[in-house]
């Protein structure tokens, strides 16, 4: 007879708590008819172009594995266009890997440079895998608050206070998931002071680079001293509309990229082959595609913000990705309580703020990945909503001033 | 014509859906109701756009399926005007929806719409065929409408496959 399964588990998997988005979709779900800002990818389907390179591909009979940090052709591509779009110089043999989805170079970089109890500094609100990610590579990971009254940017001071003598490096998304702040040259040139004072290392994840509405992007490695400092994260998901491709890359120095290659030799072997010729055709031809993609989201920030300032939920303006961050403060319920009753009394899925850390707390993160149709009736939904909230708070105030 | 910026935006937008409260393309495109609305004035006064018609798959619609045609069509073009005054008096039939002068083996590309075989072929013997500097022409019968004017007609394939939320 089998000892208790739980008895068998790692603690450290055990203590994981699972994805707040996860709760929340297993509701949404449930629901029919449901508007969804609740999408965290984009709601165009990969450009054509992309999909016939790699039923090509496939046609021709590339099933093999490539070599582990991907085909070569895909690497000198990546490299190609890091250097053109951003200015950053990578040598496509050695300083290169192509990686199932960004998620897994993030995966890769801390299981390469985190030894038991270093700590990585997060900056909060954060997409939902960072923390796990340091804890599952045996760090820990310490959440920096960032705040709306500055547009959720991350200041010096911020990482000044919470560095201490095990702090090894910051994890920055610019343009941020789940606030869509973006971080000029300017801003990322302060932050670069302080890693060089205190020698810290910057994972960098720039996976909405293509998704900036107001300015250029400026990677964290084309900052002045940087390029040794960062390890560079990027992928096809965001920009190219190719979510479930699950194809990302990480650029790095060698001496990084070194080490990760040994774990990716031991854990997936590669990135699938016949998809890496559709990225191939993603970098070479579509840029058209990504800007057409790009304006078009520009157009709905611009709709969903003014549209949630007037209905009354305070919402910053971010300078990229696809998300908005409206406050709900004002409602006086918890952003989980908030969402879920919007789910049931109106039907539009968006994600409780908490879901992305304390500091997320209240706040929804709507993303606008959707069309403008569905937009403009989820809009009209939410002032329905909180026109109820404003009329049933006026009833309570009659009910308590009568007695 | 030179466009700005701003308007080359609402020229899109209206491209893609012209249905869109000038409210809401206001709020797009950052700029208040007033200047949109004289942005979307002006581009109606030159006639950039030129009308805004609803894209209709009547082979849906029992009872109002229409048979289209295209007519290949050689001219003899005329001194002075050369093609313009022959082209004139065919688009004026109201079955000719577009035309076109082409390069290459003919002249003109017609497109018809009729409610029968008969009135298609009424309209190239009677009408089209008698026009003087008309030589020949070659009908083709469209079968099928798969696309039209970057609208993709049929089974709708672009649905939302993505889960309701996502992280």
């Amino acid at each position: 007879m089998m000892k208790e399964h739980q008895h068998y588990l790692s603690g450290m998997v055990k203590e994981l708590k699972p994805s707040g988005i996860r709760k929340f979709f297993d509701l949404a779900a449930s629901i029919k008819g449901v508007i969804s800002l609740g999408v965290g990818e984009p709601d165009f389907i990969t450009p054509w172009s992309i999909r016939e390179a790699a039923i090509l591909s496939l046609e021709e009979g590339y099933t093999s594995y490539t070599a582990n940090p991907g085909l070569l052709e895909l690497r000198q591509e990546i490299s190609g266009y890091l250097n053109k779009r951003f200015g950053v110089q990578y040598n496509p043999v050695d300083q290169v890997i192509v990686t199932a989805g960004a998620s897994q170079a993030i995966d890769l970089t801390f299981r390469a440079i985190l030894n038991p109890g270093d700590e990585v500094l997060i900056i909060e609100p954060a997409f939902v895998s960072y923390a796990p990610l340091v804890t599952l590579a045996g760090g820990k990971p310490i959440p920096v608050s960032t705040h709306p009254s500055n547009g959720f940017k991350l200041t010096p001071e911020q990482i000044e206070n919470a560095i201490t003598t095990k702090t090894k490096a910051i994890l920055l998304c610019s343009p941020n998931n789940p606030t869509g702040t973006y971080l000029n040259k300017e801003e990322l040139t302060k932050i670069a002071g302080v890693v060089e004072k205190h020698d810290l290392l910057v994972i960098s994840d720039e996976i909405y680079a293509e998704l900036t509405y107001d300015d250029e992007y400026t990677s964290f490695a084309s900052i002045e001293g940087m390029y040794d400092r960062t390890i560079l994260i990027n992928g096809f998901s965001k920009g190219f509309a190719m979510t479930g491709w699950r194809l990302g890359f990480l650029a790095a120095p060698q001496p990084f990229t070194e080490q990760m290659v040994k774990i990716l030799q031991y854990t997936t072997m590669c990135a699938p082959h016949m998809l890496q010729h559709g990225a191939i055709e993603a970098l070479r031809n579509t840029y058209h595609e990504v800007e057409s993609m790009r304006r078009s989201y520009r157009r709905r920030r611009n709709y969903i913000v003014q549209s949630l300032n007037s209905i009354g939920l305070d919402c910053h303006t971010p300078g990229g990705a696809f998300y908005v961050f409206p406050s709900i403060k004002k409602t006086g319920m918890s952003s989980e309580q908030f969402a879920e009753e919007l789910l049931l009394a109106e039907k539009v899925a968006v994600v409780p703020g908490s879901a992305f850390g304390e500091s997320g707390e209240g706040y929804i993160r709507c993303s606008y990945a959707t069309s403008m149709e569905q937009l403009q009736e989820a809009m009209q939904r939410i002032k329905r909503f909180m026109d109820s909230l404003e009329s049933k708070e006026n009833r309570v105030q009659e009910l308590s001033t009568n007695n | 014509m030179r466009l700005s910026g701003e308007e080359l935006e609402v020229l899109s937008i209206l491209e893609e859906n012209h249905r869109i409260p000038v409210q809401d393309i206001a709020l797009m495109v950052n700029s208040s109701v007033e200047d949109v609305s004289a942005i979307i004035k002006k581009l109606e006064d030159e006639k950039i756009i030129v009308s805004y018609p609803a894209l209709i798959d009547w082979s849906k619609v029992a009872g109002e399926e229409n048979i289209v045609a295209m007519i290949d069509v050689k001219v003899t073009p005329k001194r002075g005007v050369g093609f313009d005054e022959v082209a004139e008096r065919i688009y004026r039939f109201p079955e000719v929806t577009s035309l076109y002068l082409m390069s290459g083996a003919y002249d003109l590309s017609i497109t018809i719409e009729g409610k029968t075989m008969s009135e298609i072929a009424r309209f190239v013997s009677e009408k089209l065929s008698t026009i003087d500097n008309v030589i020949s022409t070659t009908t083709h019968f469209m079968l099928k409408k798969y696309k039209h004017d970057g609208v993709i007609f049929g089974e709708n394939n672009d649905r939302d496959r993505r889960m309701v939320v996502s992280p």
